[in-house]
């Protein structure tokens, strides 16, 4: 499989190296979904900088991980967007709301971490 | 009109008498100095070409005039095609209309008829066959100096367009972190496209956080164009970034509520201004300056 699972603290890194067939997007989603519980991860981070082609199902497919890893109790954040994937992306008129963005993996570490201190703060 | 089709093409008919267009171009020839003379006087007199001095249109009427009568005797119009290109790339920076340089070629056309019908009134057979051979060489050339000028003018109307286009795009960045966009003239798919690439690259390679999109130069907002910066903002938070819109004039945000169009996903704010404090407040500055902590949710 092109994808590199990385479990670092409370979080998982989902590492894409290539450009991903239907049926390796649907394990990819399926192996996130079992391992937030197993590893008790509180953010998924995917880096999707290696891919140069972004289709409407894969799009579709980074949505429903965010739902999904959502009702496990993770937030998930996309890095390394290409700007002409970003456009084709918008263009497929999907509702991309439940999925972050950031630029790359510190940033997004720094939005997971804020993330965390303010639903801790919520708590008390 | 195609030009090209206008250069392959004789100018003469096959029944017209070369003995007659011989007998022409020669009378054209010799009484040269008085017709250029009257052809640059009606011009003035007309008030065409009002942006050049007696001496400039004097030097131009004799070049077109020669190109004129070359073409009549050789049928062919390249030479006087080429000339009016030239002319037109001279003179269409300092303002001269189309009306002007058709009404130019009118005139040369009125001056010479009338010149050839004075001349053969002895003879309105002569005069008949000379008008036969003179007239639709008369009106090719005309046409042919009118469609050179036109195509001329808009060669330069499309340079012009691609050179709006290239400077009307600016990403600045402000802060570290911080860009701005500001958007003037008219925004089309095209346009809008190219806007947002340059603003994602930019993204990219400043690792920009915030992006204040300024639409204050934005004349009309319409169902397309809110849809294009929807698109836009929503692109520019795939690449990490999130963006500010300002500069919404209130006649625009009634329109956009008139439309229905849903901008509420959308973070706007009055002007330029309010946009980059509140950029700011994003990136944790505070307002004194100095860098505080706990940067808001984005």
């Amino acid at each position: 499989m092109s994808v590199a699972i990385l479990h670092q603290g409370d979080y998982l890194i989902a590492s894409i190296q290539s450009d991903l067939t239907d049926s390796q997007v649907l394990r990819l989603r399926d192996e996130l979904a079992e391992r937030v519980g197993r590893h008790r991860a509180r953010g998924i981070i995917i880096d999707v900088g290696a891919m140069d082609v972004v289709d409407s199902f894969v799009a579709r497919s980074l949505r429903s991980i965010a739902v999904t890893a959502k009702l496990r109790g993770a937030d998930t954040v996309v890095v390394g967007i290409q700007p002409d994937v970003a456009i084709a992306m918008v263009q497929f008129e999907l509702n991309l709301d439940p999925l972050r963005a950031a630029l790359d993996i510190d940033e997004a570490l720094a939005e997971l971490n804020q993330l965390a201190t303010r639903s801790s703060g919520d708590e008390r | 009109m195609n030009t090209q089709a206008l250069t392959g093409a004789r100018l003469q008919g096959p029944e017209v008498d070369s003995e007659l267009l011989h007998q022409l171009v020669e009378y054209l020839r010799q009484n040269r100095t008085e017709l250029r003379e009257e052809w640059a006087r009606r011009i003035t007199d007309a008030q065409l070409l009002s942006v050049m001095t007696p001496e400039e249109i004097f030097s131009e009427v004799t070049a077109v005039y020669d190109n004129y009568v070359d073409a009549l005797e050789t049928g062919s119009v390249e030479t006087l095609q080429a000339y009016a290109r030239d002319l037109s790339e001279r003179i269409i920076p300092r303002g001269v209309e189309t009306h002007e340089v058709l009404g130019i070629v009118l005139l040369l056309r009125d001056v010479l008829a009338r010149s050839l019908f004075v001349n053969y009134l002895h003879d309105p057979d002569l005069l008949n066959g000379i008008l036969d051979a003179y007239e639709p060489a008369a009106n090719r050339i005309a046409v042919t100096v009118g469609v050179s000028f036109v195509e001329e003018r808009e060669r330069v109307i499309r340079e012009q367009q691609d050179a709006i286009r290239e400077l009307s795009t600016p990403v600045l960045q402000v802060r570290e972190r911080l860009l701005i966009l500001p958007i003037i003239g008219m925004l089309d798919s095209a346009r809008a496209r190219q806007l947002t690439e340059q603003l994602l690259g930019a993204i990219q390679s400043n690792r920009a956080k915030v992006v204040v999109i300024d639409i204050t130069g934005v004349a009309t907002v319409d169902v397309t164009v809110a849809n294009h910066l929807v698109q836009t903002v929503e692109a520019a938070r795939l690449m990490g970034a999130s963006a500010i819109i300002t500069g919404l004039s209130s006649k625009i945000a009634q329109t956009l509520v008139d439309l229905g169009v849903d901008l509420g996903m959308m973070r706007t704010v009055g002007d330029l201004q309010g946009g980059l404090e509140e950029a700011e407040r994003v990136l944790g500055y505070r307002p004194d300056g100095t860098n505080g902590t706990a940067p808001e949710d984005t």
